[in-house]
């Protein structure tokens, strides 16, 4: 017995009683011309047009990891810089730790594994994803190298030469990781708007902002997680700041995208977690700024922002996904672009033509 | 600056702008749907030739369509659309209004006039009534085959509305001037031939599936199965059977076609042969032939695939305005560069702000 999509919409199968007294109520035979669903031509029996994006649950966990890497990175440079020593070895690790686990998640992602390092055979400035892993290898490089001076201090002899190499290396480790840490929160939005997904694309005006936005909520709210509220005081503005940042800029592209792109942000499994994401934010940056300096209400923030960043990155990737499956959100916006291109008078540049 | 004005949008030649030195005329298909049977004998050349393994023998129930859409294991498409009066009296209704707008005859015919490739030439037919629209673009050729048929609603010995017909279309790769899966792809393994086609390199690929997402026709998939499978998890589609063509063959599909409804050869001629055959049907009186991918300055800098359809794209399962979408790409680093300034600015005021504690 082989079975179709069309098994769910027959009717189910009745008993020879069922049947009988549907004939005594005189309902007769069913008509059959009924069963045959009144097609609706805008799309080509309801399929996508565009294809959604391959990526299972290993590339949103990158962005929220490679959001925390990079707003733990410029933590631990401005801890370095204003010499607050726990919170600066606590952020120097987060950085690492993300980096690594969504370095590794990328690769599991990948459908040939075994090649991850043929992303390093070419630089190519179209591509978002290469111009993204080179920002992720130096990124990389710099916050293990940050660790390694952060590990060596503890058990080098401050007069060896390993020891006063590490000394010069740090402060560029600082530099290095907050100068590369910005493009690797922000080239994400890039990577996914690069798309034919109708509502990543159509989004790429505010999306670098939500996702720098709810970068540095998530690293501060893991600073906030991991260092004692005397360091942390920084870590509670850049919390505060990065999360009026993302909801803002996540208001103004719901705003921005229309009524037909913004319902995958909306409905369904995105919509919830995006409305949970706001609620964590939300709560999360306002606790963290009026109760953190209290050690356990700041790590319930710190929480709470963490949770928030993830909710929004597997939010807009679930969002873009169901817009490229929907042949409606391909199709409408772009035929009332075209119809508006012509009400304007613009003839000549539509990909259908008469001759 | 010329060069790179085009690189990104845009009429272009896609394998000059790749480096090619070859000469070779740019290749490309036409695919006639008017005369497709539906007898898939493309799909099956295609699968033979190129060894593409088997994906689904389910019943999709879509007509005679058991193939779906176009994937990584299927590399032609045969869509089977079934119509009724009234569908095809919308179809014919909205082919008389592409006539009636007189594209794209329009800028060839200012170009050819003013020898200028700014575009400066259009803007002056840009207020002009449709029906002096029409009359610019008119076909020399032919004559007048229909006179202003939207607001008169009369046409020149417009064929008979049957009461039902079947849509039966190839679909194929486009191979864009502006391939958005080739500026992606991260690894450089689509490339673009001599012949301005766009291939991948089986054994560069690592399949991260950016392609997949960035195709606005969803033509190019990562293609599913264990490690038995032939180059699963790599991003496969149409070669435009590279292989053939380089030795002066005709590619699988066009070479099995029984009517000629896939034709193959320079672009050029191609979207020649479309015209005329676009012609020869509205001379017939079937105003809803339209080409779709005929036109260098759409979305997409022209498509390497000329079809000939008899509704509207979307019709289809084809995008009625697609537009690559690295032609933004520009403007997406700005925003992404501001942001990241924006996040740099945010972490330094919070640690130059305020007290330590």
């Amino acid at each position: 017995m082989t079975t179709n999509p069309l098994d769910a919409d027959r009717p189910p199968e009745r008993t020879r009683a069922e049947r009988r007294a549907e004939r005594r109520a005189g309902g007769g035979r069913r008509d059959e011309s009924l069963m045959v669903p009144d097609v609706k031509f805008e799309s080509y029996y309801g399929r996508s047009v565009v294809k959604p994006a391959p990526w299972e649950a290993d590339i949103p966990a990158y962005i929220f990891l490679g959001g925390v890497a990079a707003g733990s990175g410029l933590i631990g440079a401005g801890a370095a810089a204003r010499r607050l020593p726990t919170l600066r070895r606590n952020a120097r690790y987060s950085a690492l730790a993300a980096v690594a686990v969504g370095g590794l998640a990328l690769v599991r992602d990948l459908g040939k594994p075994s090649r991850a390092l043929n992303m390093m055979r070419t630089v190519k400035v179209t591509s978002p994803m290469s111009v993204g892993s080179w920002i992720l290898t130096a990124f990389g490089a710099f916050a293990g190298l940050a660790v390694a001076s952060e590990a060596g201090q503890g058990f080098l002899d401050r007069d060896s030469g390993l020891a006063k190499v590490l000394r010069v290396a740090d402060p560029a480790a600082s530099a290095g990781s907050a100068l590369m840490a910005p493009p690797l929160a922000a080239y994400t939005a890039i990577l996914l708007a690069d798309t034919a997904s109708p509502t990543w694309h159509e989004s790429y005006r505010q999306l670098p902002f939500v996702f720098v936005g709810s970068a540095s909520a998530a690293a501060a709210g893991l600073a906030l997680l991991t260092s004692p509220p005397e360091q942390t005081g920084p870590a509670r503005r850049m919390a505060a700041a990065g999360a009026a940042l993302e909801l803002v800029a996540m208001h103004r592209m719901e705003g921005n995208l229309g009524e037909v792109l913004a319902e995958p942000l909306r409905t369904g499994r995105a919509g919830l977690l995006l409305r949970a994401s706001k609620a964590l934010t939300g709560a999360g940056a306002v606790t963290a700024t009026v109760f953190g300096r209290n050690r356990v209400a700041a790590g319930l923030s710190g929480l709470a922002l963490l949770a928030g960043s993830a909710c929004t990155r597997f939010g807009v990737f679930e969002a873009g996904i169901e817009s490229a499956k929907d042949p409606r959100y391909t199709v409408s916006p772009q035929r009332e672009r075209l119809e508006r291109r012509r009400a304007e008078g613009v003839t000549d540049d539509a990909i259908t033509t008469s001759r | 600056m010329g060069f790179w004005k085009n690189q990104l949008t845009g009429p272009t030649d896609p394998a000059t702008d790749a480096a090619w030195d070859t000469g070779k005329p740019r290749k490309g298909f036409f695919t006639d749907t008017s005369i497709c049977i539906g007898c898939k004998a493309c799909e099956v050349a295609c699968k033979e030739w190129n060894a593409v393994p088997e994906d689904g023998l389910g019943l999709l129930g879509s007509s005679y369509d058991n193939t779906g859409a176009l994937g990584a294991s299927t590399w032609r498409h045969v869509a089977f659309v079934e119509q009724d009066g009234d569908r095809i009296a919308t179809a014919r209704e909205s082919g008389r209004r592409l006539v009636d707008l007189g594209m794209p005859a329009l800028r060839a015919t200012a170009e050819a006039a003013g020898g200028s490739s700014d575009g400066s030439g259009v803007t002056d037919l840009r207020g002009a009534t449709p029906t002096e629209r029409t009359a610019v673009g008119q076909r020399e050729s032919t004559g007048q085959p229909f006179q202003d048929g939207g607001s008169a609603g009369v046409a020149v010995a417009e064929a008979e509305i049957p009461d039902f017909r079947w849509l039966m279309s190839s679909d194929v790769c486009k191979h864009c001037t502006h391939a958005a899966c080739l500026d992606v792809c991260p690894t450089g393994a689509l490339f673009r031939t001599e012949f301005g086609t766009v291939v991948v390199q089986d054994d560069v690929c690592n399949g991260c599936g950016y392609c997949v997402a960035a195709c606005p026709f969803g033509v190019i998939e990562r293609r599913p199965g264990e490690d038995t499978v032939k180059n699963a998890g790599i991003a496969q589609k149409c070669t435009l059977c590279y292989d053939r063509i380089g030795h002066d063959q005709t590619p699988a599909c066009a070479q099995a076609c029984p009517t000629t409804s896939i034709k193959f050869g320079d672009l050029a001629q191609m979207q020649d042969a479309a015209r005329e055959r676009v012609d020869v049907l509205h001379d017939l009186g079937y105003p809803e032939a339209r080409l779709y991918g005929a036109n260098e300055n759409d979305g997409v800098g022209g498509t390497g695939s000329v079809f000939l359809l008899l509704d509207e794209p979307e019709v289809y399962g084809l995008p009625p305005d697609p537009r690559v979408t690295t032609a933004a790409l520009p403007d997406m680093f700005r925003k992404a560069g501001f942001a990241a300034v924006a996040m740099l600015g945010l972490a330094a005021a919070s640690f130059v702000g305020g007290r330590r504690r």
